[in-house]
């Protein structure tokens, strides 16, 4: 705690002498609560780190002079993560979202040494009293992204560009095939992996790749609107992902699958405020917000968006599980039974793929 | 008046010391003006940046965490370089030494001994050596660039890492994330200071780094490096195989990078993940050269290097710097401090053009 | 494959190719006159992102390609004058100058993010580009493609033929030779490093105008690194460059191809990602192995400091 005297008799101990009446001021401003986010990217990615940008914002102009907000960007996920977390915690926040699934343990570690700090971690499963974990069911919007291409496709190939095959993103592919099969029974989804998140051209030569191999929609799971462009000028179509993208490729867009993380960072601050925060590990989707959908673009035809209504309204009222069987896996065996959904623990463990998909 | 470079006999030694002082001095001075010109408080950003990191223990301990890869890898990047071998790839040298070292860990998981961690040092020094080899052995084979070879086969390196972390080293109960399992408590690096991360990985940095300077002042070996760097012909005139020195300087940085990768996922992180290291391999090249080459010069440069990027991590968290401002910030540092180096070697002089040409 | 799948296939090389190219031409001339610049991926942010913020100001591609171009050389004269004038150490300074121009970038960037632009426009030549093969292959670029091939013509042409890549290779070779019989060695080197600024400014502008058409932080995504290896791969002579490039481009692409068609014999994606890194090492160590050997050597004085002693 060092650091904090320090810092106060060093930098607003300046500010402060101005005046008796500024002190009062002051004091009250160290009521406001500070809040921390870490990122693995930069927030100029217009992907993954921009859309929790986004949402830090959207904090900052929800609670004003009552909460402030401090980032650090491209944090990388090994030995430096804790450091920064930790630094978070000293440094007088109050609570502190780390997210990326890589900072994991290092958050974990902080948690356990500043019991009062609260801490939330995104897309991972280690929750203590004071660290919550939250994620989004994004295969929901690929279920909506599945049925949509089910009805544009012509070809009925589909090519998708994965990061990296970790359960989020495997999961993401199988929702997307299983709804894209209920309309086009023989579709077929190719995957290539980027092996990066993060390359704008490689994901575009990519996206230039699958089309060149007959594919008419591009689905990605990789983080830059590079893929969408490619669609829009060969003129086939594909999905936004995380923001949409619609400037990027008008007519190639069919939807953008939307992180919104803004709803759950205003829900946890104001519950640290009210001192009603708990440590939970949460899942949302379409019904708490969590995800939502970019407006359809111009090649979605009227049918099309019947399904993908259905498909959404359905998740939402909790009456269509996208992973219900039967379901068979690639060797053709039956992986869930006829009838069954499978529970959460198995779909966030998810590493294996169902029939139709090539990778 | 006429501006002249002369070059100074010798280095000055006063000049040495003042030179680091010089050039924090006009960092302060770029500092104050880019971050008020960016609309930051100046005095607070550089207080954060440089002084409130090193203000409590804990953050000196960081300081040390962070800067411990960065000297090991450097010295053995140092050695290298004064012979005129440019290993690039140390970064794939350490994921590998990380890979061997780790493999080791994995397969006595949960087993007890004190072997079990010089084992893992061990596998890593090894690991990252036969990383190293590859091209040692077609420099020395067929004259390939070890440039090209060693930056290549980085990326093929944490390609390799990556097939094993969503692969078979797959922690069984970590829900088929990219990590291996935590390491067990026999094969992690036994912290030195209670309640911080600093582990044994800084101290041995400094011994290593130590020993190489003793290596290069006083034996052969230290001025074959020397002279085949400086004076290939006359290295080759005196019966300096110019091969060995190859192979010398690649398995010695390469070990050592591998050393410092071990030393990592032993230390701090505690297990094998995709990203191993923020770029500690190619920032090392850095480091190596602002120590000029010197092993103890390398230990200053290497704590340097570390504050610059914690105290950039500081910026950011205590006065709401971009990190695009602190890149800034940290370049212009770095270019401060090798343009001052100048002074050391040179001295400039103001002559009248009538009295010109008193030879240098 | 048929002949039409294979033509979509080249020219997708082409423009993973051309980036490379330039950065790597660029690259190659500082080199041969001596002067190692690591700085490559930081100056081509820097043409990335400045021809993106003058192109969509202005609304002139054209304007904006000559930007991006003056702002790679504007970060190679701040190296040329630390290590030139200053004469830091290169390597050091090199690598220091892309921490300088990622964070420059950025900032300079954070104000255009998500901001889209018109792709360069093609080169349409009524008649002949709607040939079948060749008409796309031969005429489907935009400017900055054939420049580039122009520039590899040019940048041969001039080392070869010109005295002034005489006098450039000499500086390369000997400083101090070439200082003795009265070549302004320094002047030279500037103007060499210049060059590359300029060429890795049109490799950043190729990429944020052209290649992705958008400007993203850290775009690069580390093609300035491949570059720099390029430059070693072709043994420091420019139609090698181009070699280099189309082979790393083309590698990267065929297992992009490889994966979509199913993977090949099975093996992991991240074996077929090694790829191009492997490929080019291999590529080398034929060349450097086989009958045909030629000179592989860096020119001589490449990183040294030069002082001219009074």
């Amino acid at each position: 705690m060092t650091l904090i005297t320090t810092r106060r008799s060093f930098v607003a101990g300046s500010a402060a002498m101005a005046g008796g009446l500024m002190l009062g001021r002051s004091a009250r401003a160290q009521e406001a609560l500070k809040v921390g986010f870490v990122y693995v990217g930069p927030v100029g990615d217009y992907g993954w780190t921009h859309g929790h940008d986004v949402a830090r914002k959207a904090v900052d102009a929800k609670f004003g002079d009552q909460v402030k907000t401090t980032f650090v960007e491209n944090v990388a996920e090994g030995p430096d993560a804790e450091r920064v977390i930790r630094q978070l915690a000293t440094s007088g926040h109050g609570l502190v979202f780390t997210t990326s699934f890589g900072f994991m343990q290092p958050t974990a570690k902080v948690a356990k040494q500043f019991p009062k700090v609260k801490f939330e971690h995104a897309t991972g499963y280690m929750t203590a009293p004071n660290l919550a974990v939250y994620n989004a069911r994004f295969y929901e919007g690929r279920a909506v992204c599945g049925a949509i291409a089910g009805h544009v496709t012509k070809k009925g190939v589909v090519g998708y560009i994965g990061s990296f095959p970790i359960p989020e993103v495997v999961m993401g592919i199988n929702a997307f095939t299983l709804a894209a099969q209920k309309i086009r029974p023989d579709i077929q989804v190719k995957v290539v992996w980027a092996n990066s998140w993060y390359d704008p051209g490689k994901e575009g030569d990519a996206a230039k790749a699958l089309i060149d191999q007959g594919a008419d929609i591009i689905c990605q799971h990789t983080d830059s609107p590079a893929p969408l462009q490619v669609a829009q000028e060969r003129g086939v179509h594909g999905f936004g992902q995380a923001s949409d993208m619609k400037t990027y490729a008008p007519e190639a867009q069919l939807t953008a699958i939307l992180d919104v993380w803004s709803n759950y960072y205003v829900e946890r601050v104001q519950a640290v405020i009210d001192g009603s925060w708990q440590s939970h590990s949460v899942w949302y989707g379409f019904k708490e917000g969590m995800v939502a959908l970019a407006d359809y673009g111009p090649a979605v035809t009227d049918e099309a968006k019947k399904d993908a209504e259905a498909t959404r309204e359905g998740i939402i009222a909790g009456t269509l599980h996208p992973f219900t069987g039967p379901i068979k896996n690639q060797k053709g065996e039956e992986a869930v039974a006829a009838g069954a959904t499978l529970p959460d623990d198995k779909l966030q463990a998810m590493d294996w793929y169902v029939q139709g998909v090539q990778a | 008046m006429s501006l002249r470079i002369e070059p100074r006999t010798e280095q000055s030694r006063t000049l040495l010391y003042l030179t680091p002082l010089l050039a924090v001095a006009l960092t302060v001075v770029c500092g104050f003006f880019i971050f008020l010109f960016m609309g930051y408080d100046p005095q607070a950003s550089l207080y954060h940046f440089f002084v409130s990191p090193l203000l409590t223990l804990y953050g000196l301990s960081e300081l040390a965490v962070k800067a411990g890869p960065l000297i090991m890898i450097a010295v053995g990047l140092a050695l290298g370089f004064r012979a005129g071998i440019w290993n690039i790839g140390a970064e794939g040298q350490l994921t590998m030494g990380a890979i061997a070292g780790g493999g080791v860990a994995l397969l006595f998981w949960e087993q007890q001994g004190a072997w079990i961690l010089p084992l893992m040092a061990l596998a890593g020094i090894l690991g990252g050596m036969a990383y190293a080899a590859i091209p040692a052995f077609l420099k020395t084979k067929f004259d390939v660039n070890e440039i090209l070879t060693s930056l290549m086969l980085t990326y093929v390196a944490t390609l390799f890492l990556s097939i094993l972390v969503y692969g078979p080293w797959r922690d069984p109960a970590g829900f088929n994330f990219p990590q291996s399992r935590m390491f067990s408590e026999w094969e992690l690096l036994p912290i030195i200071l209670e309640g911080t991360r600093l582990h044994l990985g800084f101290p041995i940095a400094v011994l290593i780094a130590i020993a190489a300077w003793v290596v290069l002042t006083k034996t052969v070996v230290g001025f074959e490096l020397r002279v085949v760097g400086q004076a290939p012909q006359a290295a080759a005139y005196a019966g300096f195989h110019r091969n060995r020195v190859v192979w010398l300087c690649l398995l010695a940085s390469g070990g050592l990078a591998g050393l410092a990768g071990l030393f990592e996922i032993a230390g701090p992180i505690g297990q094998l993940i995709p990203t191993l290291t923020p770029g500690y391999g190619f920032t090392a090249i850095i480091v190596a050269f602002l120590g000029r080459l010197h092993p103890i010069g390398i230990i200053f440069a290497g704590l340097m290097m570390a504050l610059s990027y914690i105290g950039g991590e500081n910026a950011q968290v205590e006065v709401g710097l971009p990190q695009a401002i602190t890149g800034v910030f940290q370049g212009l540092l770095l270019f401060i401090l090798l343009a001052t180096d100048f002074l050391t070697r040179y001295r400039i002089r103001f002559t009248a053009p009538a009295r010109e040409a008193r030879p240098a | 494959m048929s002949l039409d799948a294979m033509v979509l296939i080249l020219i997708t090389v082409i423009s993973a190719a051309t980036p490379l190219l330039y950065a790597a031409l660029g690259e190659l001339v500082a080199e041969r006159a001596g002067v190692l610049n690591l700085g490559v991926e930081g100056m081509m942010l820097a043409g990335a992102v400045t021809a993106f913020a003058v192109t969509v100001t202005t609304g002139s591609a054209s304007l904006g390609i000559v930007a991006g171009a003056i702002a790679g050389a504007v970060l190679a004269f701040a190296f040329g004058v630390l290590t030139l004038s200053l004469l830091a150490n290169q390597v050091a300074t090199g690598l220091a100058l892309t921490i300088f121009g990622i964070g420059l970038s950025a900032l300079v960037g954070a104000g255009f993010v998500g901001i889209p632009v018109e792709r360069l426009p093609r080169l349409a030549v009524p008649g002949v580009s709607d040939l079948p093969v060749l008409g796309p292959l031969l005429f489907g670029h935009d400017v900055l493609v054939y420049l580039g091939l122009l520039m590899t013509f040019g940048v041969a042409w001039f080392l070869k033929r010109t005295r002034g890549g005489m006098i450039l290779r000499a500086v390369g070779e000997s400083d101090v030779s070439a200082h003795s019989i009265g070549y302004d060695v320094i002047k030279v080197r500037y103007l060499a490093v210049l060059f590359g600024g300029l060429m890795a400014g049109l490799g950043g502008a190729f990429l944020s105008l052209s290649y992705t058409p958008m400007w993203v932080e850290e775009m690069t995504a580390g093609r300035g690194w491949i570059a720099l290896a390029l430059v070693v791969f072709a043994s420091w002579r420019p139609w090698r460059v181009l070699l280099g490039a189309y082979l790393f481009g083309g590698v990267t692409i065929l297992q992009l191809h490889a994966q979509g068609a199913g993977g090949l014999f099975g093996l992991p994606a991240q074996v077929l990602s090694m790829l191009p890194y492997l490929a080019t090492i291999l590529v080398l160590t034929i060349i450097a192995a086989g009958p045909w050997r030629g000179r592989l050597n860096a020119p001589a004085s490449l990183g040294k400091p030069f002082r001219p002693a009074t």
